[in-house]
């Protein structure tokens, strides 16, 4: 177990992923430390959504090679692989919550496809995630089409969580949520960190964010990391388009 | 370190010790739940109990909502329970599933005979409701039609001119193909059967028609109901999920002028072609067989379909595909602007267009059928 806290949660090497002639992600390395939260930042269209969808599994790569948990996701079988899945959980940009069931089908879903448990244990369960999140138990007979824009995020969070995995990815978790309903939000996810020893993914373009909950944060751009630090070396950084990002207008007045 | 997970009894005088051991997590959720169950019960007796859990190896939310779980039932039976040994790490996680309010889960009610009987009153309910949704996306689709002839600069040709590529021109092999493999079919019948009172050149007489008058239309009709009918419904429908109509609206624009109209308007052109297309095609199948199968030379068809049929029989079919094509399209657009959010209900409501549009085009022949024979043509 020692060894495994040495070793990065999620290593990926000499990543290239290209659409036709535009190549997206450009021999781009990058190291996942466990138990962290790593923000991700950089330029509209740099292909953040797309790292995250590659590391996944969703986008085909060119080349390079990607372990999450010291597994190499290339050479693992199925069974490899779904025991890596179980133990990851996405919040996708819109949630991507299943509008055909209600929110607590929704959370029990992946339990009643990977673990033998009680409906009981379900449901109790499942009331658990929903108050983690923040949010009632009596919306969990609700349809998502039944929910406002944060309380889907938030659902989408809860069924990330519903395995307790190891490690999360939120794409844009604060994007289309009110300032202080994306302030609870680092709120939440920094406090779910700290209580279930997750590692968190995050690509973001909120600043609060980068400096309330984001213990590192690594910048992409020409497709591969131009930095990668704490806020305080973000800051130094002599990058244009960071000099930029953390010394403009909106950054000035998050710390000010 | 990680081991199965255990729960043992410690008695110590009136007190009870349970010593919670190994790894409490999802994947040994079944033994852990057997386990806090019997200890439920047997604790019963003693007075104080005292749940150590400094040997638990791993914990995740099911192991700490099963040790709450336990700690919640024995203060219930009036025993004085503590938690004792968390770790750092997991205190906070415990005390996290500490706030869950436990809620009594809310069952779906049993099927009861009032239920039932509800449910049948809903559903007439529910056609009365149909027929009126029917009319009156009529009336919007007139109105819009109207306001256009006013106002012809807002019609709007460019997507007409699209949806006619679509439903039309696009669905022209399809039709053309399927009438003339009927028409083969009625024709190679037609002769199987006539030739047995030496009658075969009457196939010609029921060829021509029964593909003018009643197939080919009909047909026609059906295959667009499949085809187009449920594609409007499920762009319209996509559409309505997406909040993109509620855009539209905000934006000035009324939807039915903008999305149904153009729509209805290339249906209501598109059907009397594709029936023209689709009668021809079933005429030269049957002559081909007619030809092939029963020794009926071109010629002779074409002599005897001269005298079979006048222009009556096709005006009957033609007139027919425009009335159907509204039936058609005012079904779909209806259907698909009654989606709600989920994928479901779009499902739902492409495959009401479908059989709605099928249901009303054959209803509209049958009343055309009597309306035609009592004219007399």
């Amino acid at each position: 177990m020692a060894g495994e806290i040495q070793n990065p949660i999620i290593r990926v090497r000499d990543i290239t992923v290209q659409f036709g002639a535009t190549r997206v992600l450009d021999g781009l390395d990058l190291d996942v430390k466990r138990g962290e939260i790593l923000g991700f930042v950089g330029p509209s269209g740099a292909g953040k959504s797309v790292l995250t969808r590659t590391i996944i599994g969703l986008v085909p790569k060119v080349a390079g090679s990607i372990e999450v948990f010291g597994v190499d996701l290339d050479a693992s079988n199925t069974s490899q692989r779904r025991n890596v899945e179980r133990r990851w959980g996405v919040l996708f940009q819109q949630g991507a919550l299943f509008s055909s069931l209600t929110v607590r089908q929704n959370i029990q879903f992946p339990m009643r496809e990977y673990l033998r448990v009680s409906q009981r244990l379900m449901d109790e369960i499942t009331i658990a995630k929903l108050t983690m999140v923040g949010l009632k138990p009596e919306v969990a007979d609700r349809f998502p089409s039944e929910l406002s824009g944060g309380m889907i995020k938030r659902v989408a969070l809860a069924r990330a969580l519903s395995l307790d995995p190891d490690l999360v990815f939120l794409d844009e978790p604060t994007s289309g949520l009110d300032p202080i309903g994306a302030g609870d939000f680092d709120e939440l996810v920094r406090t779910l960190q700290r209580t279930l020893g997750l590692t968190v993914f995050m690509v973001t373009h909120d600043l609060d964010s980068l400096y309330t909950a984001c213990d590192r944060i690594a910048v992409l751009g020409n497709g591969k990391i131009i930095a990668a630090g704490s806020i305080a070396d973000m800051q130094a950084s002599q990058h244009p388009w960071l000099r930029q990002y953390f010394h403009g207008k909106r950054a000035r007045a998050v710390m000010g | 370190m990680n081991g199965d997970p255990k729960l043992e009894r410690i008695a110590k005088g009136n007190a009870l010790a349970l010593c919670a051991t190994g790894t409490w997590t999802a994947s040994f959720a079944p033994v852990l739940e057997r386990m806090v169950a019997d200890a439920e019960k047997l604790a019963g007796g003693s007075q104080s109990i005292f749940i150590d859990v400094s040997e638990v190896s791993k914990l995740d939310t099911f192991g700490a909502w099963l040790i709450e779980r336990l700690r919640r039932s024995l203060t219930q039976g009036a025993v004085e329970t503590q938690i004792a040994g968390l770790s750092a790490n997991y205190s906070s996680l415990v005390d996290e599933v500490r706030r869950v309010r436990a809620m009594p889960v809310t069952d779906t009610s049993a099927v009861t005979i009032t239920g039932m009987l509800e449910q049948i009153g809903q559903t007439v309910a529910g056609i009365a409701g149909t027929v009126a949704g029917l009319i009156d996306m009529l009336g919007a689709v007139l109105a819009a039609g109207a306001r256009t002839l006013i106002h012809p600069r807002s019609f709007r040709l460019t997507s007409t001119v699209h949806h006619l590529e679509q439903v039309c021109w696009r669905a022209v092999p399809i039709v053309v193909l399927i009438t003339f493999l009927i028409g083969c079919i009625i024709a190679q019948q037609g002769i199987f059967h006539f030739r047995r009172f030496g009658a075969d050149i009457f196939v010609v007489d029921m060829l021509g028609v029964l593909v003018l008058r009643e197939i080919g239309v009909l047909l026609v009709a059906i295959m667009v109901a499949g085809r187009s009918g449920s594609a409007y419904t499920a762009e319209l429908g996509s559409m309505k999920m997406r909040e993109e109509i509620d855009a539209l609206r905000t934006m000035g624009f009324d939807p039915i002028e903008v999305l149904v109209l153009p729509r209805m308007l290339a249906l209501v052109l598109a059907l009397p072609i594709l029936a023209f297309l689709g009668a021809m095609a079933a005429l030269y199948g049957g002559g081909l067989v007619a030809w092939l199968y029963g020794g009926v030379d071109p010629e002779a068809f074409l002599l005897r379909l001269r005298d079979a049929i006048s222009i009556d029989h096709f005006i009957v079919g033609i007139v027919k595909a425009p009335v159907m094509a509204a039936v058609i399209g005012i079904v779909a657009c209806v259907e698909g602007l009654a989606v709600q959010g989920s994928a479901e209900s779009l499902g739902q409501h492409t495959t009401a267009s479908v059989v709605k549009g099928i249901f009303f085009v054959i209803v509209m022949d049958g009343v055309f059928a009597i309306f035609f024979a009592s004219i007399g043509m």
